[in-house]
Parts: structure tokens; C-alpha cells; sequence
């Protein structure tokens, strides 16, 4: 085991410093540094799920009563053996342990350090329905039982940071697609901040209970090619004014 | 000598004050609970099981009743099933038996706890009759718990009654161990189970008032116009989840070591075989769990919005919480090594219970570490997680415990067919219910939703978990059904049928008279309650 997880280790840094230089150039995308993270996780999970699994069915095999009136012999550990058995392991997982928490907060940098340049939109949760404000004052939202409104409409290609409160209980702002969630508090200011690269449309889901509606908390996220997104904010602004 | 060869006087049992009679008490009603709280999560899992509103006409009731469900479930099993079981019926029976004690140290308080939690139980059920039912989830946050015309108070004083009752139970048991051991036997003698349950309610000594303060404020807000989580009159709604989580992590252990307690007994009693490096396990595992339980709330807050510094460093610590888990697990699945293996009931919920142990604990790592937690957080994956370890864990403990008690309760046998089949129905139910809720988690299906509109692409995983909870069901309803025709006409049991060594099997008859003793009992310092191998 020990053996196995120096191994797992050594891989997975060698692993994290060629990602890290390759990503030097630009920000690192969110989404994929989940993605990698959650894989170097799995694995860790799997290794140390398959030891004990597999130990523990050996056993109940291999040690099953002969007859019922035997008894087990496990011997009794001596003092170093004890001492062994108690800090070799808690050394193993002390390692492990301080090993994902190392990649952990690599990938938390990526997701609390907001790019340069990134467009700002005011996320504002009420009972039952989100409002977007963009830079310029224009607004936009979604009416679930009418399945009318635009959402949040991004541009491809800028990262977006989103500055969140609410109005009245507590909301969580939940975007699967980008891999973020925040909560949306009275009387506080929360931000998170995401990538859309490509085009694409997807769902943001209110994730903290907020009553009877909570299920019914959504709206479109879509991120459309900046000249369509210029034309759509454009549009809405007009439509705002009139 | 024996009780139940007397004859039944209800107002004995209302009255009592014997340990035991009151652990059978917290054993009816927490399974109580249990079988309506289950049937709030059948109802759950059939409303999810199809999109748009299964079991009401519009959304708005949907909704309603569904919050309503969700509270109740997550409530009750909790706090009226899950810590009065492991603390109030397994340690009340057989904790002054292991210790060789005639009672706890002050059995008035005991009575007096058992009241407290069947008014508890009662207040909690008062949901179904009032008409503002509670709707605000076990954790009733604010601000909703203060905006919502559900009725806050319920909540509130179910959790002050099942909290004080809690913690009288902690000074009694506490003080029964320091004390009332009987002669000779030191504290490396104890039973696994002695000393989960010493820790557990050492957790429940510090850290319950704290959840009493949290709810107290709630009920100052909502009904006496203070404004402690008003942000608009200087309060802050986080202070809310810092109090209430600052307890209901470390509840979490409060559950988790006399579940892992009770498996430590059955595994050893079955395997026959001495506990593997016990002293890790106690004082590494049990203790070292105790002592990180109250580090590591903030990972319940990780999308809250706390401040980057405490998100990192509680995401160290409960990671660090592997190591002392870590220990407990090799000292309990090392108790196999080289023993005699046999594989009645008890044994079957102990060895799921391995599985689940292991399932459950490691899907917890994810959720500890914040990045990946700002995906998975309130998600179904969250939710198979705790459903895993904490929920279904400590359940199948539960149910490995009353199995491998039963003979001593009532000094009959179960019925191993029955047993067997609704083991069965159990174990495969809970995986078919809850490994579709880790799969569609990670994909994004979020907690707390009836319905699901936006991810219709979830409605075929909802409806084979709702086949699970079925099959959970159905064998929830054979196991109760097993208990009560076996305590009624079950074959009669021998004295000690699983030949265990430690105290409660060998120095009591079945079921114990008043005294619990025949003679005093007095230990060498040889002495184990896991004293198997050859000599």
C-alpha cells in the first residue's frame, strides 16, 4: 500500500507540473481543472476502496468457521507491533491526505482568482426566479411557468464573474455546465466566476432550499459568439428603454 | 427473576426506572420514527420518480407536501431515530452490562430522559396534525425558517427536548463509566461499544448546547422580534449555519461511533477473535475522532460564501478526519484476520456494513476537498453520500444490534429465514436506491427537488431508485414484522447462543432481572470481553 500511494504520488507531481507549465499562457479553465482533479481523486478512492475490499472478502473466505466451536487465533501484537499498526497507517493517510489538499487548493486558486478583463454581471435571487444585470444596467431573466425570457446570455471567449445577493432567503447560484456554485445571501456579497469557451446552452439551478418553488429556481445560461452576444444586449436595452 | 415472566402493568414500564426497560422504551419509539420517517422517504422517492407533480395536482402542492416530507424525514431520523437508537436504546440496555453495573449512576435522570424523548417524538409527529406544518429541512436555515409560514417552533422545541434529553444522558453515562465499573476492570478492558459510546456523548456533552443556542435565536427571530440573523438590522445569516453546523457535524460522530461501536461487538463475537490493535482503535480512532469533530464544520459551508482562509483550512482538516477513521477501519476490518468466521444475521448486517462503511466513507473525500466541492455540493451525490454512511450505515447497525441482542432482550430467537430474506431486500435495496442518486449527483441533479424539469434526463435513474426504496421497504416491514412474532412466540434461545465472551452474555441470564447480576461481578486483570484465541 505504502509502496502503491508513493507511487500514486510521485505520478500524480510530476503529472500536476507538466499541466501547470502547460497552462502558463493563459488562465486556467475552471472546468478543467475540476475535471483532472476529480479523476486524480477517483483513482486515490478506487485504490484505497479495492485494499480494503478485496482484504476484507479474502478474509471472510479464507478465515470462515471450520466447525462452529472454533475459535480465532489472531496473535497479540506486541508493543512496537501496535505502535506500527498505528502510526505507519496514519502516516500513509496523513500523506494522502495533505497530497489532495496540495492539488485541492491549486484547483481553489483557479476558481477564486478572477481573470483580467472578465465581464461583471449583477446576480441578484428572489423567491422563485434569478435577475442578471450586465455592466451597462441592462437586465434579463426567465419566467419558468411562461418559458419566457433569455436567462443569463454570455459571449463566448470572456471569462464572466458573477457578483451575487438576494433579495430575500438564501439562494445558491448551481451552473453544472461550469463545474461553480455559490450561495446568494441577504446582506452579503458572494462572487464566483466562469469560462465559456464554446457555444453552448445550459441550465443554472437554484441549489439551496428556499421553499415551496425551489425545484421550479431555473433559468437558460447560454454563451453565444460575441457578435450575436453584442446584438442580443443591444436589443434588450432597447427593449428596456422603450 | 426474569421481568417477563411477570405480569404487564403499563404503568411499570411508564415508571421505570431500570436501564433496560428504558433502553426498550428508546427502542420502540425510535423504530417508531424510523417506520414513519421511511415512509416519508417511499413517498419521496415515488413523488421524484416521475417529472411534474406525482402524487399531488399542481405544483404549488406538490411542493408543499414534499417539504413537509423532507423535513419529517430528515428530523426524525436523526434526531429521533438514529441518536436515540445507537445512544438511547443500545447504550441504556447494554452499556451498564458490559461494565458490570446493577444501573446507570442516576436512574431517575434516565427516566426522566426517555420522557423528554417520547414528548419529543410526540411534538415532532404534531407536524402531521397542525396546519402550518414545518417545512424548513432538518437544518432549518435562515432566513426561510423565519419567512416561511411553517411553524418554526416545532422544530425548535422537538430539538430542545431531544437535546436535553441528550445531554442528561451524556452526565449519566459519563458518570456511570467513571464510576460503576465493576472491580478490576481497568480501562483497556472495556468493550469497543463502552468507549464509542463514552466518546460519543462526550461529544454530545460540548457541542449540543450550542445547537440549542442556534435554534433558541431562531425562535427569539421569528416570534420575539430580535434580529440576530436579520442582516437588514445588523444580524448575519451565517451565524446561523456556524452554530447549527458547529453541532451537526460532530452529530454525525455521535451517530458514526456507537454504530461503528456495536459492529465492533458482532465482529469480534462472530469472528471470534480479539479486536485488532485496540488501543489504535480507542485511542486513535474514537478519541482522534472527538478530537478533530469540532474542526471541520465549515466543509458544510463550503459554497456559503466564508472567507477563502477557513474554506482551505477546514478542507485540511477533514481530510485529516481519514486518519482516526482510517484506524478505526483497519482495527475493525483487521478483527477478521485469522479468526472463525460465522455468518448468522447479525453478521450479515455487519459485513453490509463494511461495504457501506467503505462506500460511504470514500465518497466523502470529494466532498472535502472545497474545488471539487463546488460541483458536487448539494447534489444528489452529497445526498447518496451521508444516505451511505450515515443514514443506511448507522441503520444497518442498528438492526445488526437489536438481531444480536434479541436472544438477551427477550431470550428468544429471531427467525433466521425471514431474517435472511429481509436482509436481503435490504442490503440490495439501498445500493439500487442510492448508486443511481451518485450518478445522476455528479451529472448535476440537485437535493431538494421534486421535480426536475430542466433535467429530464434524470427521470429513468428517479424511477429505479424508487424501485430500491421499495424493495428497502418491504424489507424494513419483514425485519419489524421478524421482531414482533419473535418476541412473542420465537423459539427459545440458549444463554448465550453467538458464545460470546464479554460480560452482558456471560454474567446475565435472558433477559437480566432487576439488579442485572446474579452475584457481583469482578474481572481479572486478564480479563477481555473479547478473551477467544486458545490458550
Amino acid at each position: 500500500m505504502k509502496v502503491l500511494l508513493a507511487a500514486l504520488t510521485g505520478s500524480g507531481l510530476i503529472l500536476s507540473s507538466v499541466i501547470a507549465r502547460a497552462e502558463e499562457a493563459a488562465y486556467a479553465d475552471p472546468v478543467e481543472s475540476w475535471e483532472q482533479l476529480w479523476s486524480t481523486v477517483l483513482f486515490d478512492l478506487w485504490i484505497m476502496g479495492i485494499i480494503f475490499g478485496a482484504l476484507a472478502v479474502h478474509w471472510l473466505i479464507k478465515y470462515k468457521a471450520k466447525s462452529p466451536d472454533d475459535v480465532g487465533d489472531s496473535p497479540s501484537l506486541s508493543r512496537a507491533q501496535m505502535w506500527s499498526w498505528a502510526l505507519i497507517p496514519a502516516f500513509i493517510f496523513m500523506a494522502d491526505d495533505f497530497y489532495l489538499a496540495a492539488k485541492g487548493w491549486t484547483v481553489w486558486n483557479t476558481y477564486r482568482n478572477v481573470p483580467e478583463g472578465a465581464m461583471e454581471v449583477k446576480v441578484t435571487g428572489n423567491m422563485w426566479y434569478w435577475e442578471f444585470e450586465y455592466e451597462d444596467g441592462t437586465t434579463s431573466s426567465y419566467d419558468v411557468d411562461g418559458k419566457e425570457g433569455d436567462g443569463l446570455v454570455v459571449p463566448v471567449g470572456t471569462p464572466v464573474v458573477l457578483r451575487m445577493t438576494s433579495n430575500d432567503v438564501i439562494h445558491s447560484f448551481g451552473l453544472t455546465k461550469y463545474r461553480v456554485k455559490e450561495d446568494l445571501m441577504p446582506g452579503r456579497i458572494t462572487y464566483i466566476w466562469f469560462n465559456p469557451k464554446e457555444e453552448a446552452e445550459s441550465w443554472v439551478t437554484c441549489v439551496e432550499f428556499c421553499g415551496v418553488l425551489h425545484s421550479r429556481m431555473y433559468a437558460p445560461v447560454k454563451a453565444i459568439p460575441q457578435p450575436k452576444f453584442d446584438e442580443w444586449l443591444q436589443k434588450r436595452a432597447e427593449e428596456e428603454n422603450a | 427473576m426474569s421481568a417477563q415472566s411477570e405480569k404487564f402493568k403499563l404503568s411499570e414500564w411508564i415508571f421505570t426506572t431500570d436501564h433496560k426497560r428504558i433502553g426498550v422504551l428508546y427502542l420502540i419509539g425510535s423504530i417508531a420514527a424510523f417506520g414513519i420517517a421511511g415512509i416519508m422517504a417511499l413517498l419521496i422517492r415515488i413523488e421524484q420518480s416521475s417529472l411534474g407533480p406525482t402524487l399531488a395536482d399542481s405544483a404549488m402542492d406538490a411542493g408543499n407536501q414534499y417539504n413537509v416530507w423532507l423535513y419529517f424525514h430528515g428530523a426524525a431520523m436523526i434526531l429521533g431515530f438514529l441518536i436515540p437508537g445507537l445512544t438511547g436504546f443500545a447504550a441504556n440496555y447494554f452499556l451498564p452490562l458490559m461494565i458490570g453495573a446493577k444501573d446507570v449512576a442516576f436512574p431517575r435522570i434516565n427516566a426522566f430522559s426517555v420522557w423528554l424523548f417520547y414528548t419529543g417524538i410526540i411534538v415532532a409527529l404534531l407536524t402531521f396534525i397542525v396546519p402550518d406544518a414545518p417545512d424548513i429541512m432538518w437544518t432549518g436555515y435562515p432566513p426561510y425558517s423565519l419567512v416561511t409560514s411553517g411553524n418554526t417552533a416545532f422544530y425548535v422545541f422537538t430539538v430542545h427536548l431531544l437535546g436535553f434529553s441528550s445531554i442528561l444522558g451524556a452526565v449519566n453515562f459519563l458518570v456511570t463509566v467513571i464510576y460503576m465499573r465493576a472491580p478490576g476492570m481497568g480501562w483497556n478492558q472495556l468493550n469497543m461499544f463502552v468507549w464509542s459510546t463514552v466518546t460519543a456523548f462526550v461529544i454530545q456533552l460540548v457541542f449540543v448546547p450550542v445547537l440549542a443556542a442556534a435554534v433558541t435565536m431562531l425562535l427569539f427571530d421569528k416570534y420575539m422580534g430580535t434580529h440576530f440573523f436579520d442582516p437588514s438590522a445588523g444580524g448575519d445569516v451565517l451565524l446561523y449555519q456556524n452554530l447549527f453546523w458547529f453541532y451537526s457535524h460532530p452529530a454525525v460522530y455521535v451517530i458514526l461511533l456507537p454504530a461503528l461501536g456495536i459492529l465492533y461487538e458482532i465482529v469480534a463475537t462472530f469472528s471470534k477473535n480479539r479486536i485488532f490493535n485496540y488501543k489504535a482503535g480507542v485511542y486513535g480512532g474514537m478519541w482522534g475522532t472527538v478530537l478533530i469533530s469540532g474542526e471541520v464544520w465549515v466543509h458544510h459551508l463550503y459554497v456559503s460564501g466564508m472567507p477563502n482562509w477557513i474554506r482551505i483550512g477546514q478542507m485540511v482538516s477533514t481530510l485529516l478526519i481519514s486518519i482516526p477513521v482510517g484506524l478505526m477501519a483497519i482495527s475493525l476490518f483487521g478483527t477478521l484476520y485469522r479468526g472463525s468466521i460465522t455468518f448468522s444475521i447479525p453478521m450479515k448486517y455487519a459485513v453490509a456494513c463494511l461495504f457501506l462503511f467503505l462506500v460511504g466513507g470514500l465518497t466523502g473525500i470529494p466532498l472535502a476537498i472545497t474545488a471539487l466541492d463546488l460541483h458536487l455540493s448539494e447534489t444528489s451525490f452529497v445526498h447518496a453520500h451521508f444516505h451511505y454512511i450515515m443514514g443506511i450505515f448507522a441503520t444497518f447497525s442498528v438492526f445488526a444490534g437489536v438481531y444480536y441482542w434479541f436472544p438477551k432482550m427477550t431470550g428468544k430467537m429471531t427467525d433466521e429465514k425471514l431474517g435472511t430474506i429481509g436482509f436481503w431486500l435490504n442490503f440490495v435495496g439501498v445500493n439500487i436506491t442510492f448508486i443511481p442518486l451518485f450518478i445522476i449527483g455528479i451529472d448535476g441533479m440537485p437535493r431538494r427537488y421534486w421535480d426536475y424539469e430542466m433535467y429530464p434526463q434524470f427521470e429513468n435513474w428517479h424511477f429505479v431508485a424508487m424501485l430500491g426504496a421499495i424493495m428497502i421497504g418491504t424489507g424494513m416491514a419483514l425485519t419489524i414484522f421478524n421482531w414482533i412474532k419473535s418476541a412473542i412466540n420465537g423459539e427459545a434461545s440458549s444463554a448465550n447462543p453467538w458464545r460470546s465472551a464479554s460480560l452482558e452474555w456471560t454474567h446475565t441470564v435472558n433477559p437480566p432481572g432487576p439488579g442485572n447480576f446474579l452475584e457481583d461481578v469482578k474481572v481479572s486483570e486478564e480479563w477481555t470481553p473479547y478473551d477467544y484465541a486458545k490458550r
